[in-house]
């Protein structure tokens, strides 16, 4: 069933043009620096953005700051929340549980198939960006005169190599951040017959949970928003990496996925399937 | 194949299906026929486990749990349906891959012979989407065939097909059906029922008002239909046995029309078509879910 919902993903053209839109966020401003040669001050504007017009080999970590707080998102809850809900909508649904496929196995494909397509949107946009990143602002060999080493956040450098290890890292841990919100998006396309209301219901979680990072009196709950520790992937690019919110971002993913997925099966097993 | 006893779902308040006693016998062409949204499609859904039944039983191929048979069943429920943005071909592939039981190198080969089975052998890699309504039933029957089933559970299979589709189909499924295949057809078309099912179950409002075979179903009323240009002769002969008289058509009360015939040409009547009157379908249908409050009662398990 797995890889009848990979052949379903690679199949749609829905995802390679979301993958698409993901990658022309980070191009347009690439475009843009580059013409424009006017880079946000350092402590200003998006993470990373300071630092790419010297060295383009950090520019995908520009990126990923740039499409994780909404583009992202976005992206996962319009997928996710197709889930179950798209497959109910066009009827298919009824078809592949009459073939028969179990509920359960249903539900896991569908999550795996969730977790290759975040992954596969992060690949794309990383190796994009890098390519766009090298080709407009070059790898800073020029100006350091030795080659390609980049300053971390902290102040020291890092060498190509590490960049690429702490990179990968970063794209795990948000893979790990968007499964968290996904399963969300799952949970609502097993409770809605439309995909649309399902993402647009996951979208209305993000902003809820947004706003209220932001109040004070949120306090006692903040360390349980999904999107609290999503930003913390920027500290794998600290000297030494900063793991204390990376774990307890980990943590707390680890839970809204076994919650929320949970949920999903709870709701779906025992679901009468009338589209 | 089919036993039910006493099922019945229930939306909230809304009783779909209501105490049915369902009985289909292997190497049935079953017809369950009865009016849009008296509960056809529930029963479908109960029968293939997407809705669970409020209360009572059901066995579908001597298993109280459809999932464990449904690899031998073949479905059409509610339409069909498919990816739009992939041809048919790739449609079967995608449903043929999902479920357990269809080998991966015989794929090919049922995908072919299902489509062949059901006239779109010769299509082209176009998307579902570009399909006829009438392309889109023919897949759907073709995706219920994949896996050579022992039973059919068949939701309006003809809905969308032209006449000559709808001719392609019923012979399509009297030969599965010949060779061995129970074939349950939900439907709201008395002709269709008519001309394909070798039994029928009747429901109305969410219950089984009706369960038969269409030859008991069928029965002479007793009346023997004549026509003839010499009705006035006729009806002094048969003094008291006209029912009715309408032109050349008369109705008349007599068990057997070979001998009847033999008497009015004994006398010199020409008779240009004899025959004893059946009770259509229709009648029946009528009879049952117009004012079969007094039906009720007498349906059981068939009485065959």
């Amino acid at each position: 069933m797995i890889t009848v919902e990979l052949r379903k993903l690679v199949l749609r053209p829905r995802v390679w043009l979301s993958i698409l839109l993901l990658c022309a966020v980070p191009a347009l401003v690439a475009i843009l620096l580059s013409i424009s040669d006017l880079a946000p001050p350092p402590g200003q504007g998006g993470a990373f953005l300071s630092a790419v017009l010297d060295n383009g080999s950090l520019y995908p970590a520009a990126a990923l700051a740039m499409v994780l707080p909404v583009f992202l998102p976005l992206a996962v809850a319009v997928y996710a929340g197709d889930a179950i809900a798209g497959e109910s909508a066009t009827g298919t649904l009824r078809y592949l549980l009459v073939r028969p496929v179990g509920r359960l196995r249903l539900l896991s494909a569908k999550l795996a198939a969730l977790t290759v397509y975040i992954m596969l949107a992060m690949i794309i946009v990383v190796v994009f960006s890098l390519v766009v990143g090298i080709a407009l602002f070059g790898t800073g060999a020029e100006a350091v005169g030795q080659p390609g080493s980049v300053t971390a956040l902290s102040g020291s450098s890092l060498d190509p190599s590490e960049l690429a290890v702490r990179m990968l890292a970063a794209v795990g841990y948000i893979v790990v951040s968007m499964l968290g919100f996904g399963t969300i998006a799952l949970f609502w396309s097993t409770l809605s017959d439309s995909a649309l209301g399902a993402a647009l219901a996951s979208l209305a979680v993000l902003i809820a949970s947004s706003i209220m990072q932001t109040l004070d009196a949120a306090g006692p709950i903040k360390p349980y928003l999904p999107t609290n520790y999503w930003l913390s992937w920027i500290d794998f690019f600290r000297d030494p990496i900063f793991w204390g919110n990376i774990d307890k971002g980990l943590l707390l993913q680890a839970g809204y996925i076994a919650v929320f997925f949970g949920a999903s099966w709870a709701n779906f097993a025992t679901k009468d399937i009338t589209s | 194949m089919i036993v039910t006893h006493g099922l019945t779902k229930r939306y909230g308040k809304v009783v779909a299906v209501d105490g049915v006693d369902l009985n289909v016998r292997e190497g049935d062409r079953y017809g369950f026929l009865g009016p849009n949204g008296s509960g056809k499609t529930t029963l479908v859904r109960l029968l293939l486990g997407l809705v669970y039944a409020t209360s009572g039983s059901l066995e579908v191929l001597g298993s109280s749990t459809p999932a464990k048979v449904l690899p031998q069943i073949g479905a059409l429920v509610e339409g069909p349906a498919a990816y739009p943005h992939l041809s048919g071909r790739q449609n079967l592939r995608l449903l043929d891959a999902a479920g357990p039981g269809g080998a991966r190198r015989t794929r090919k080969r049922r995908i072919e012979e299902a489509l062949e089975q059901v006239g779109l052998s010769g299509v082209d890699r176009r998307p579902v989407r570009a399909y006829s309504l009438g392309m889109r039933q023919r897949l759907g029957i073709a995706a219920a065939l994949l896996r050579k089933p022992v039973l059919l559970i068949l939701d309006e299979p003809t809905n969308g097909l032209d006449p000559r589709g709808i001719r392609e189909i019923r012979d399509l499924l009297i030969r599965l059906n010949e060779a061995g295949t129970t074939v349950f057809l939900s439907s709201h078309l008395l002709s269709e029922v008519e001309q394909l099912c070798t039994r029928v179950g009747i429901v109305d409002h969410g219950r089984l008002v009706l369960q038969d075979d269409l030859m008991n179903l069928r029965a002479p009323t007793g009346h023997v239909v004549v026509r003839t240009p010499d009705g006035g002769k006729v009806a002094s002969l048969l003094d008291g046995q006209v029912v009715s008289r309408d032109g050349d058509r008369l109705l008349i009360r007599h068990t057997d029309a070979a001998v009847l015939n033999t008497l009015l040409v004994g006398e010199g009547v020409r008779v240009s078509a004899i025959g004893e009157e059946r009770q259509s379908l229709e009648d029946v249908v009528l009879d049952v879910t117009g004012h079969g409050s007094d039906r009720f009662g007498t349906n059981g398990g068939g009485a065959s």
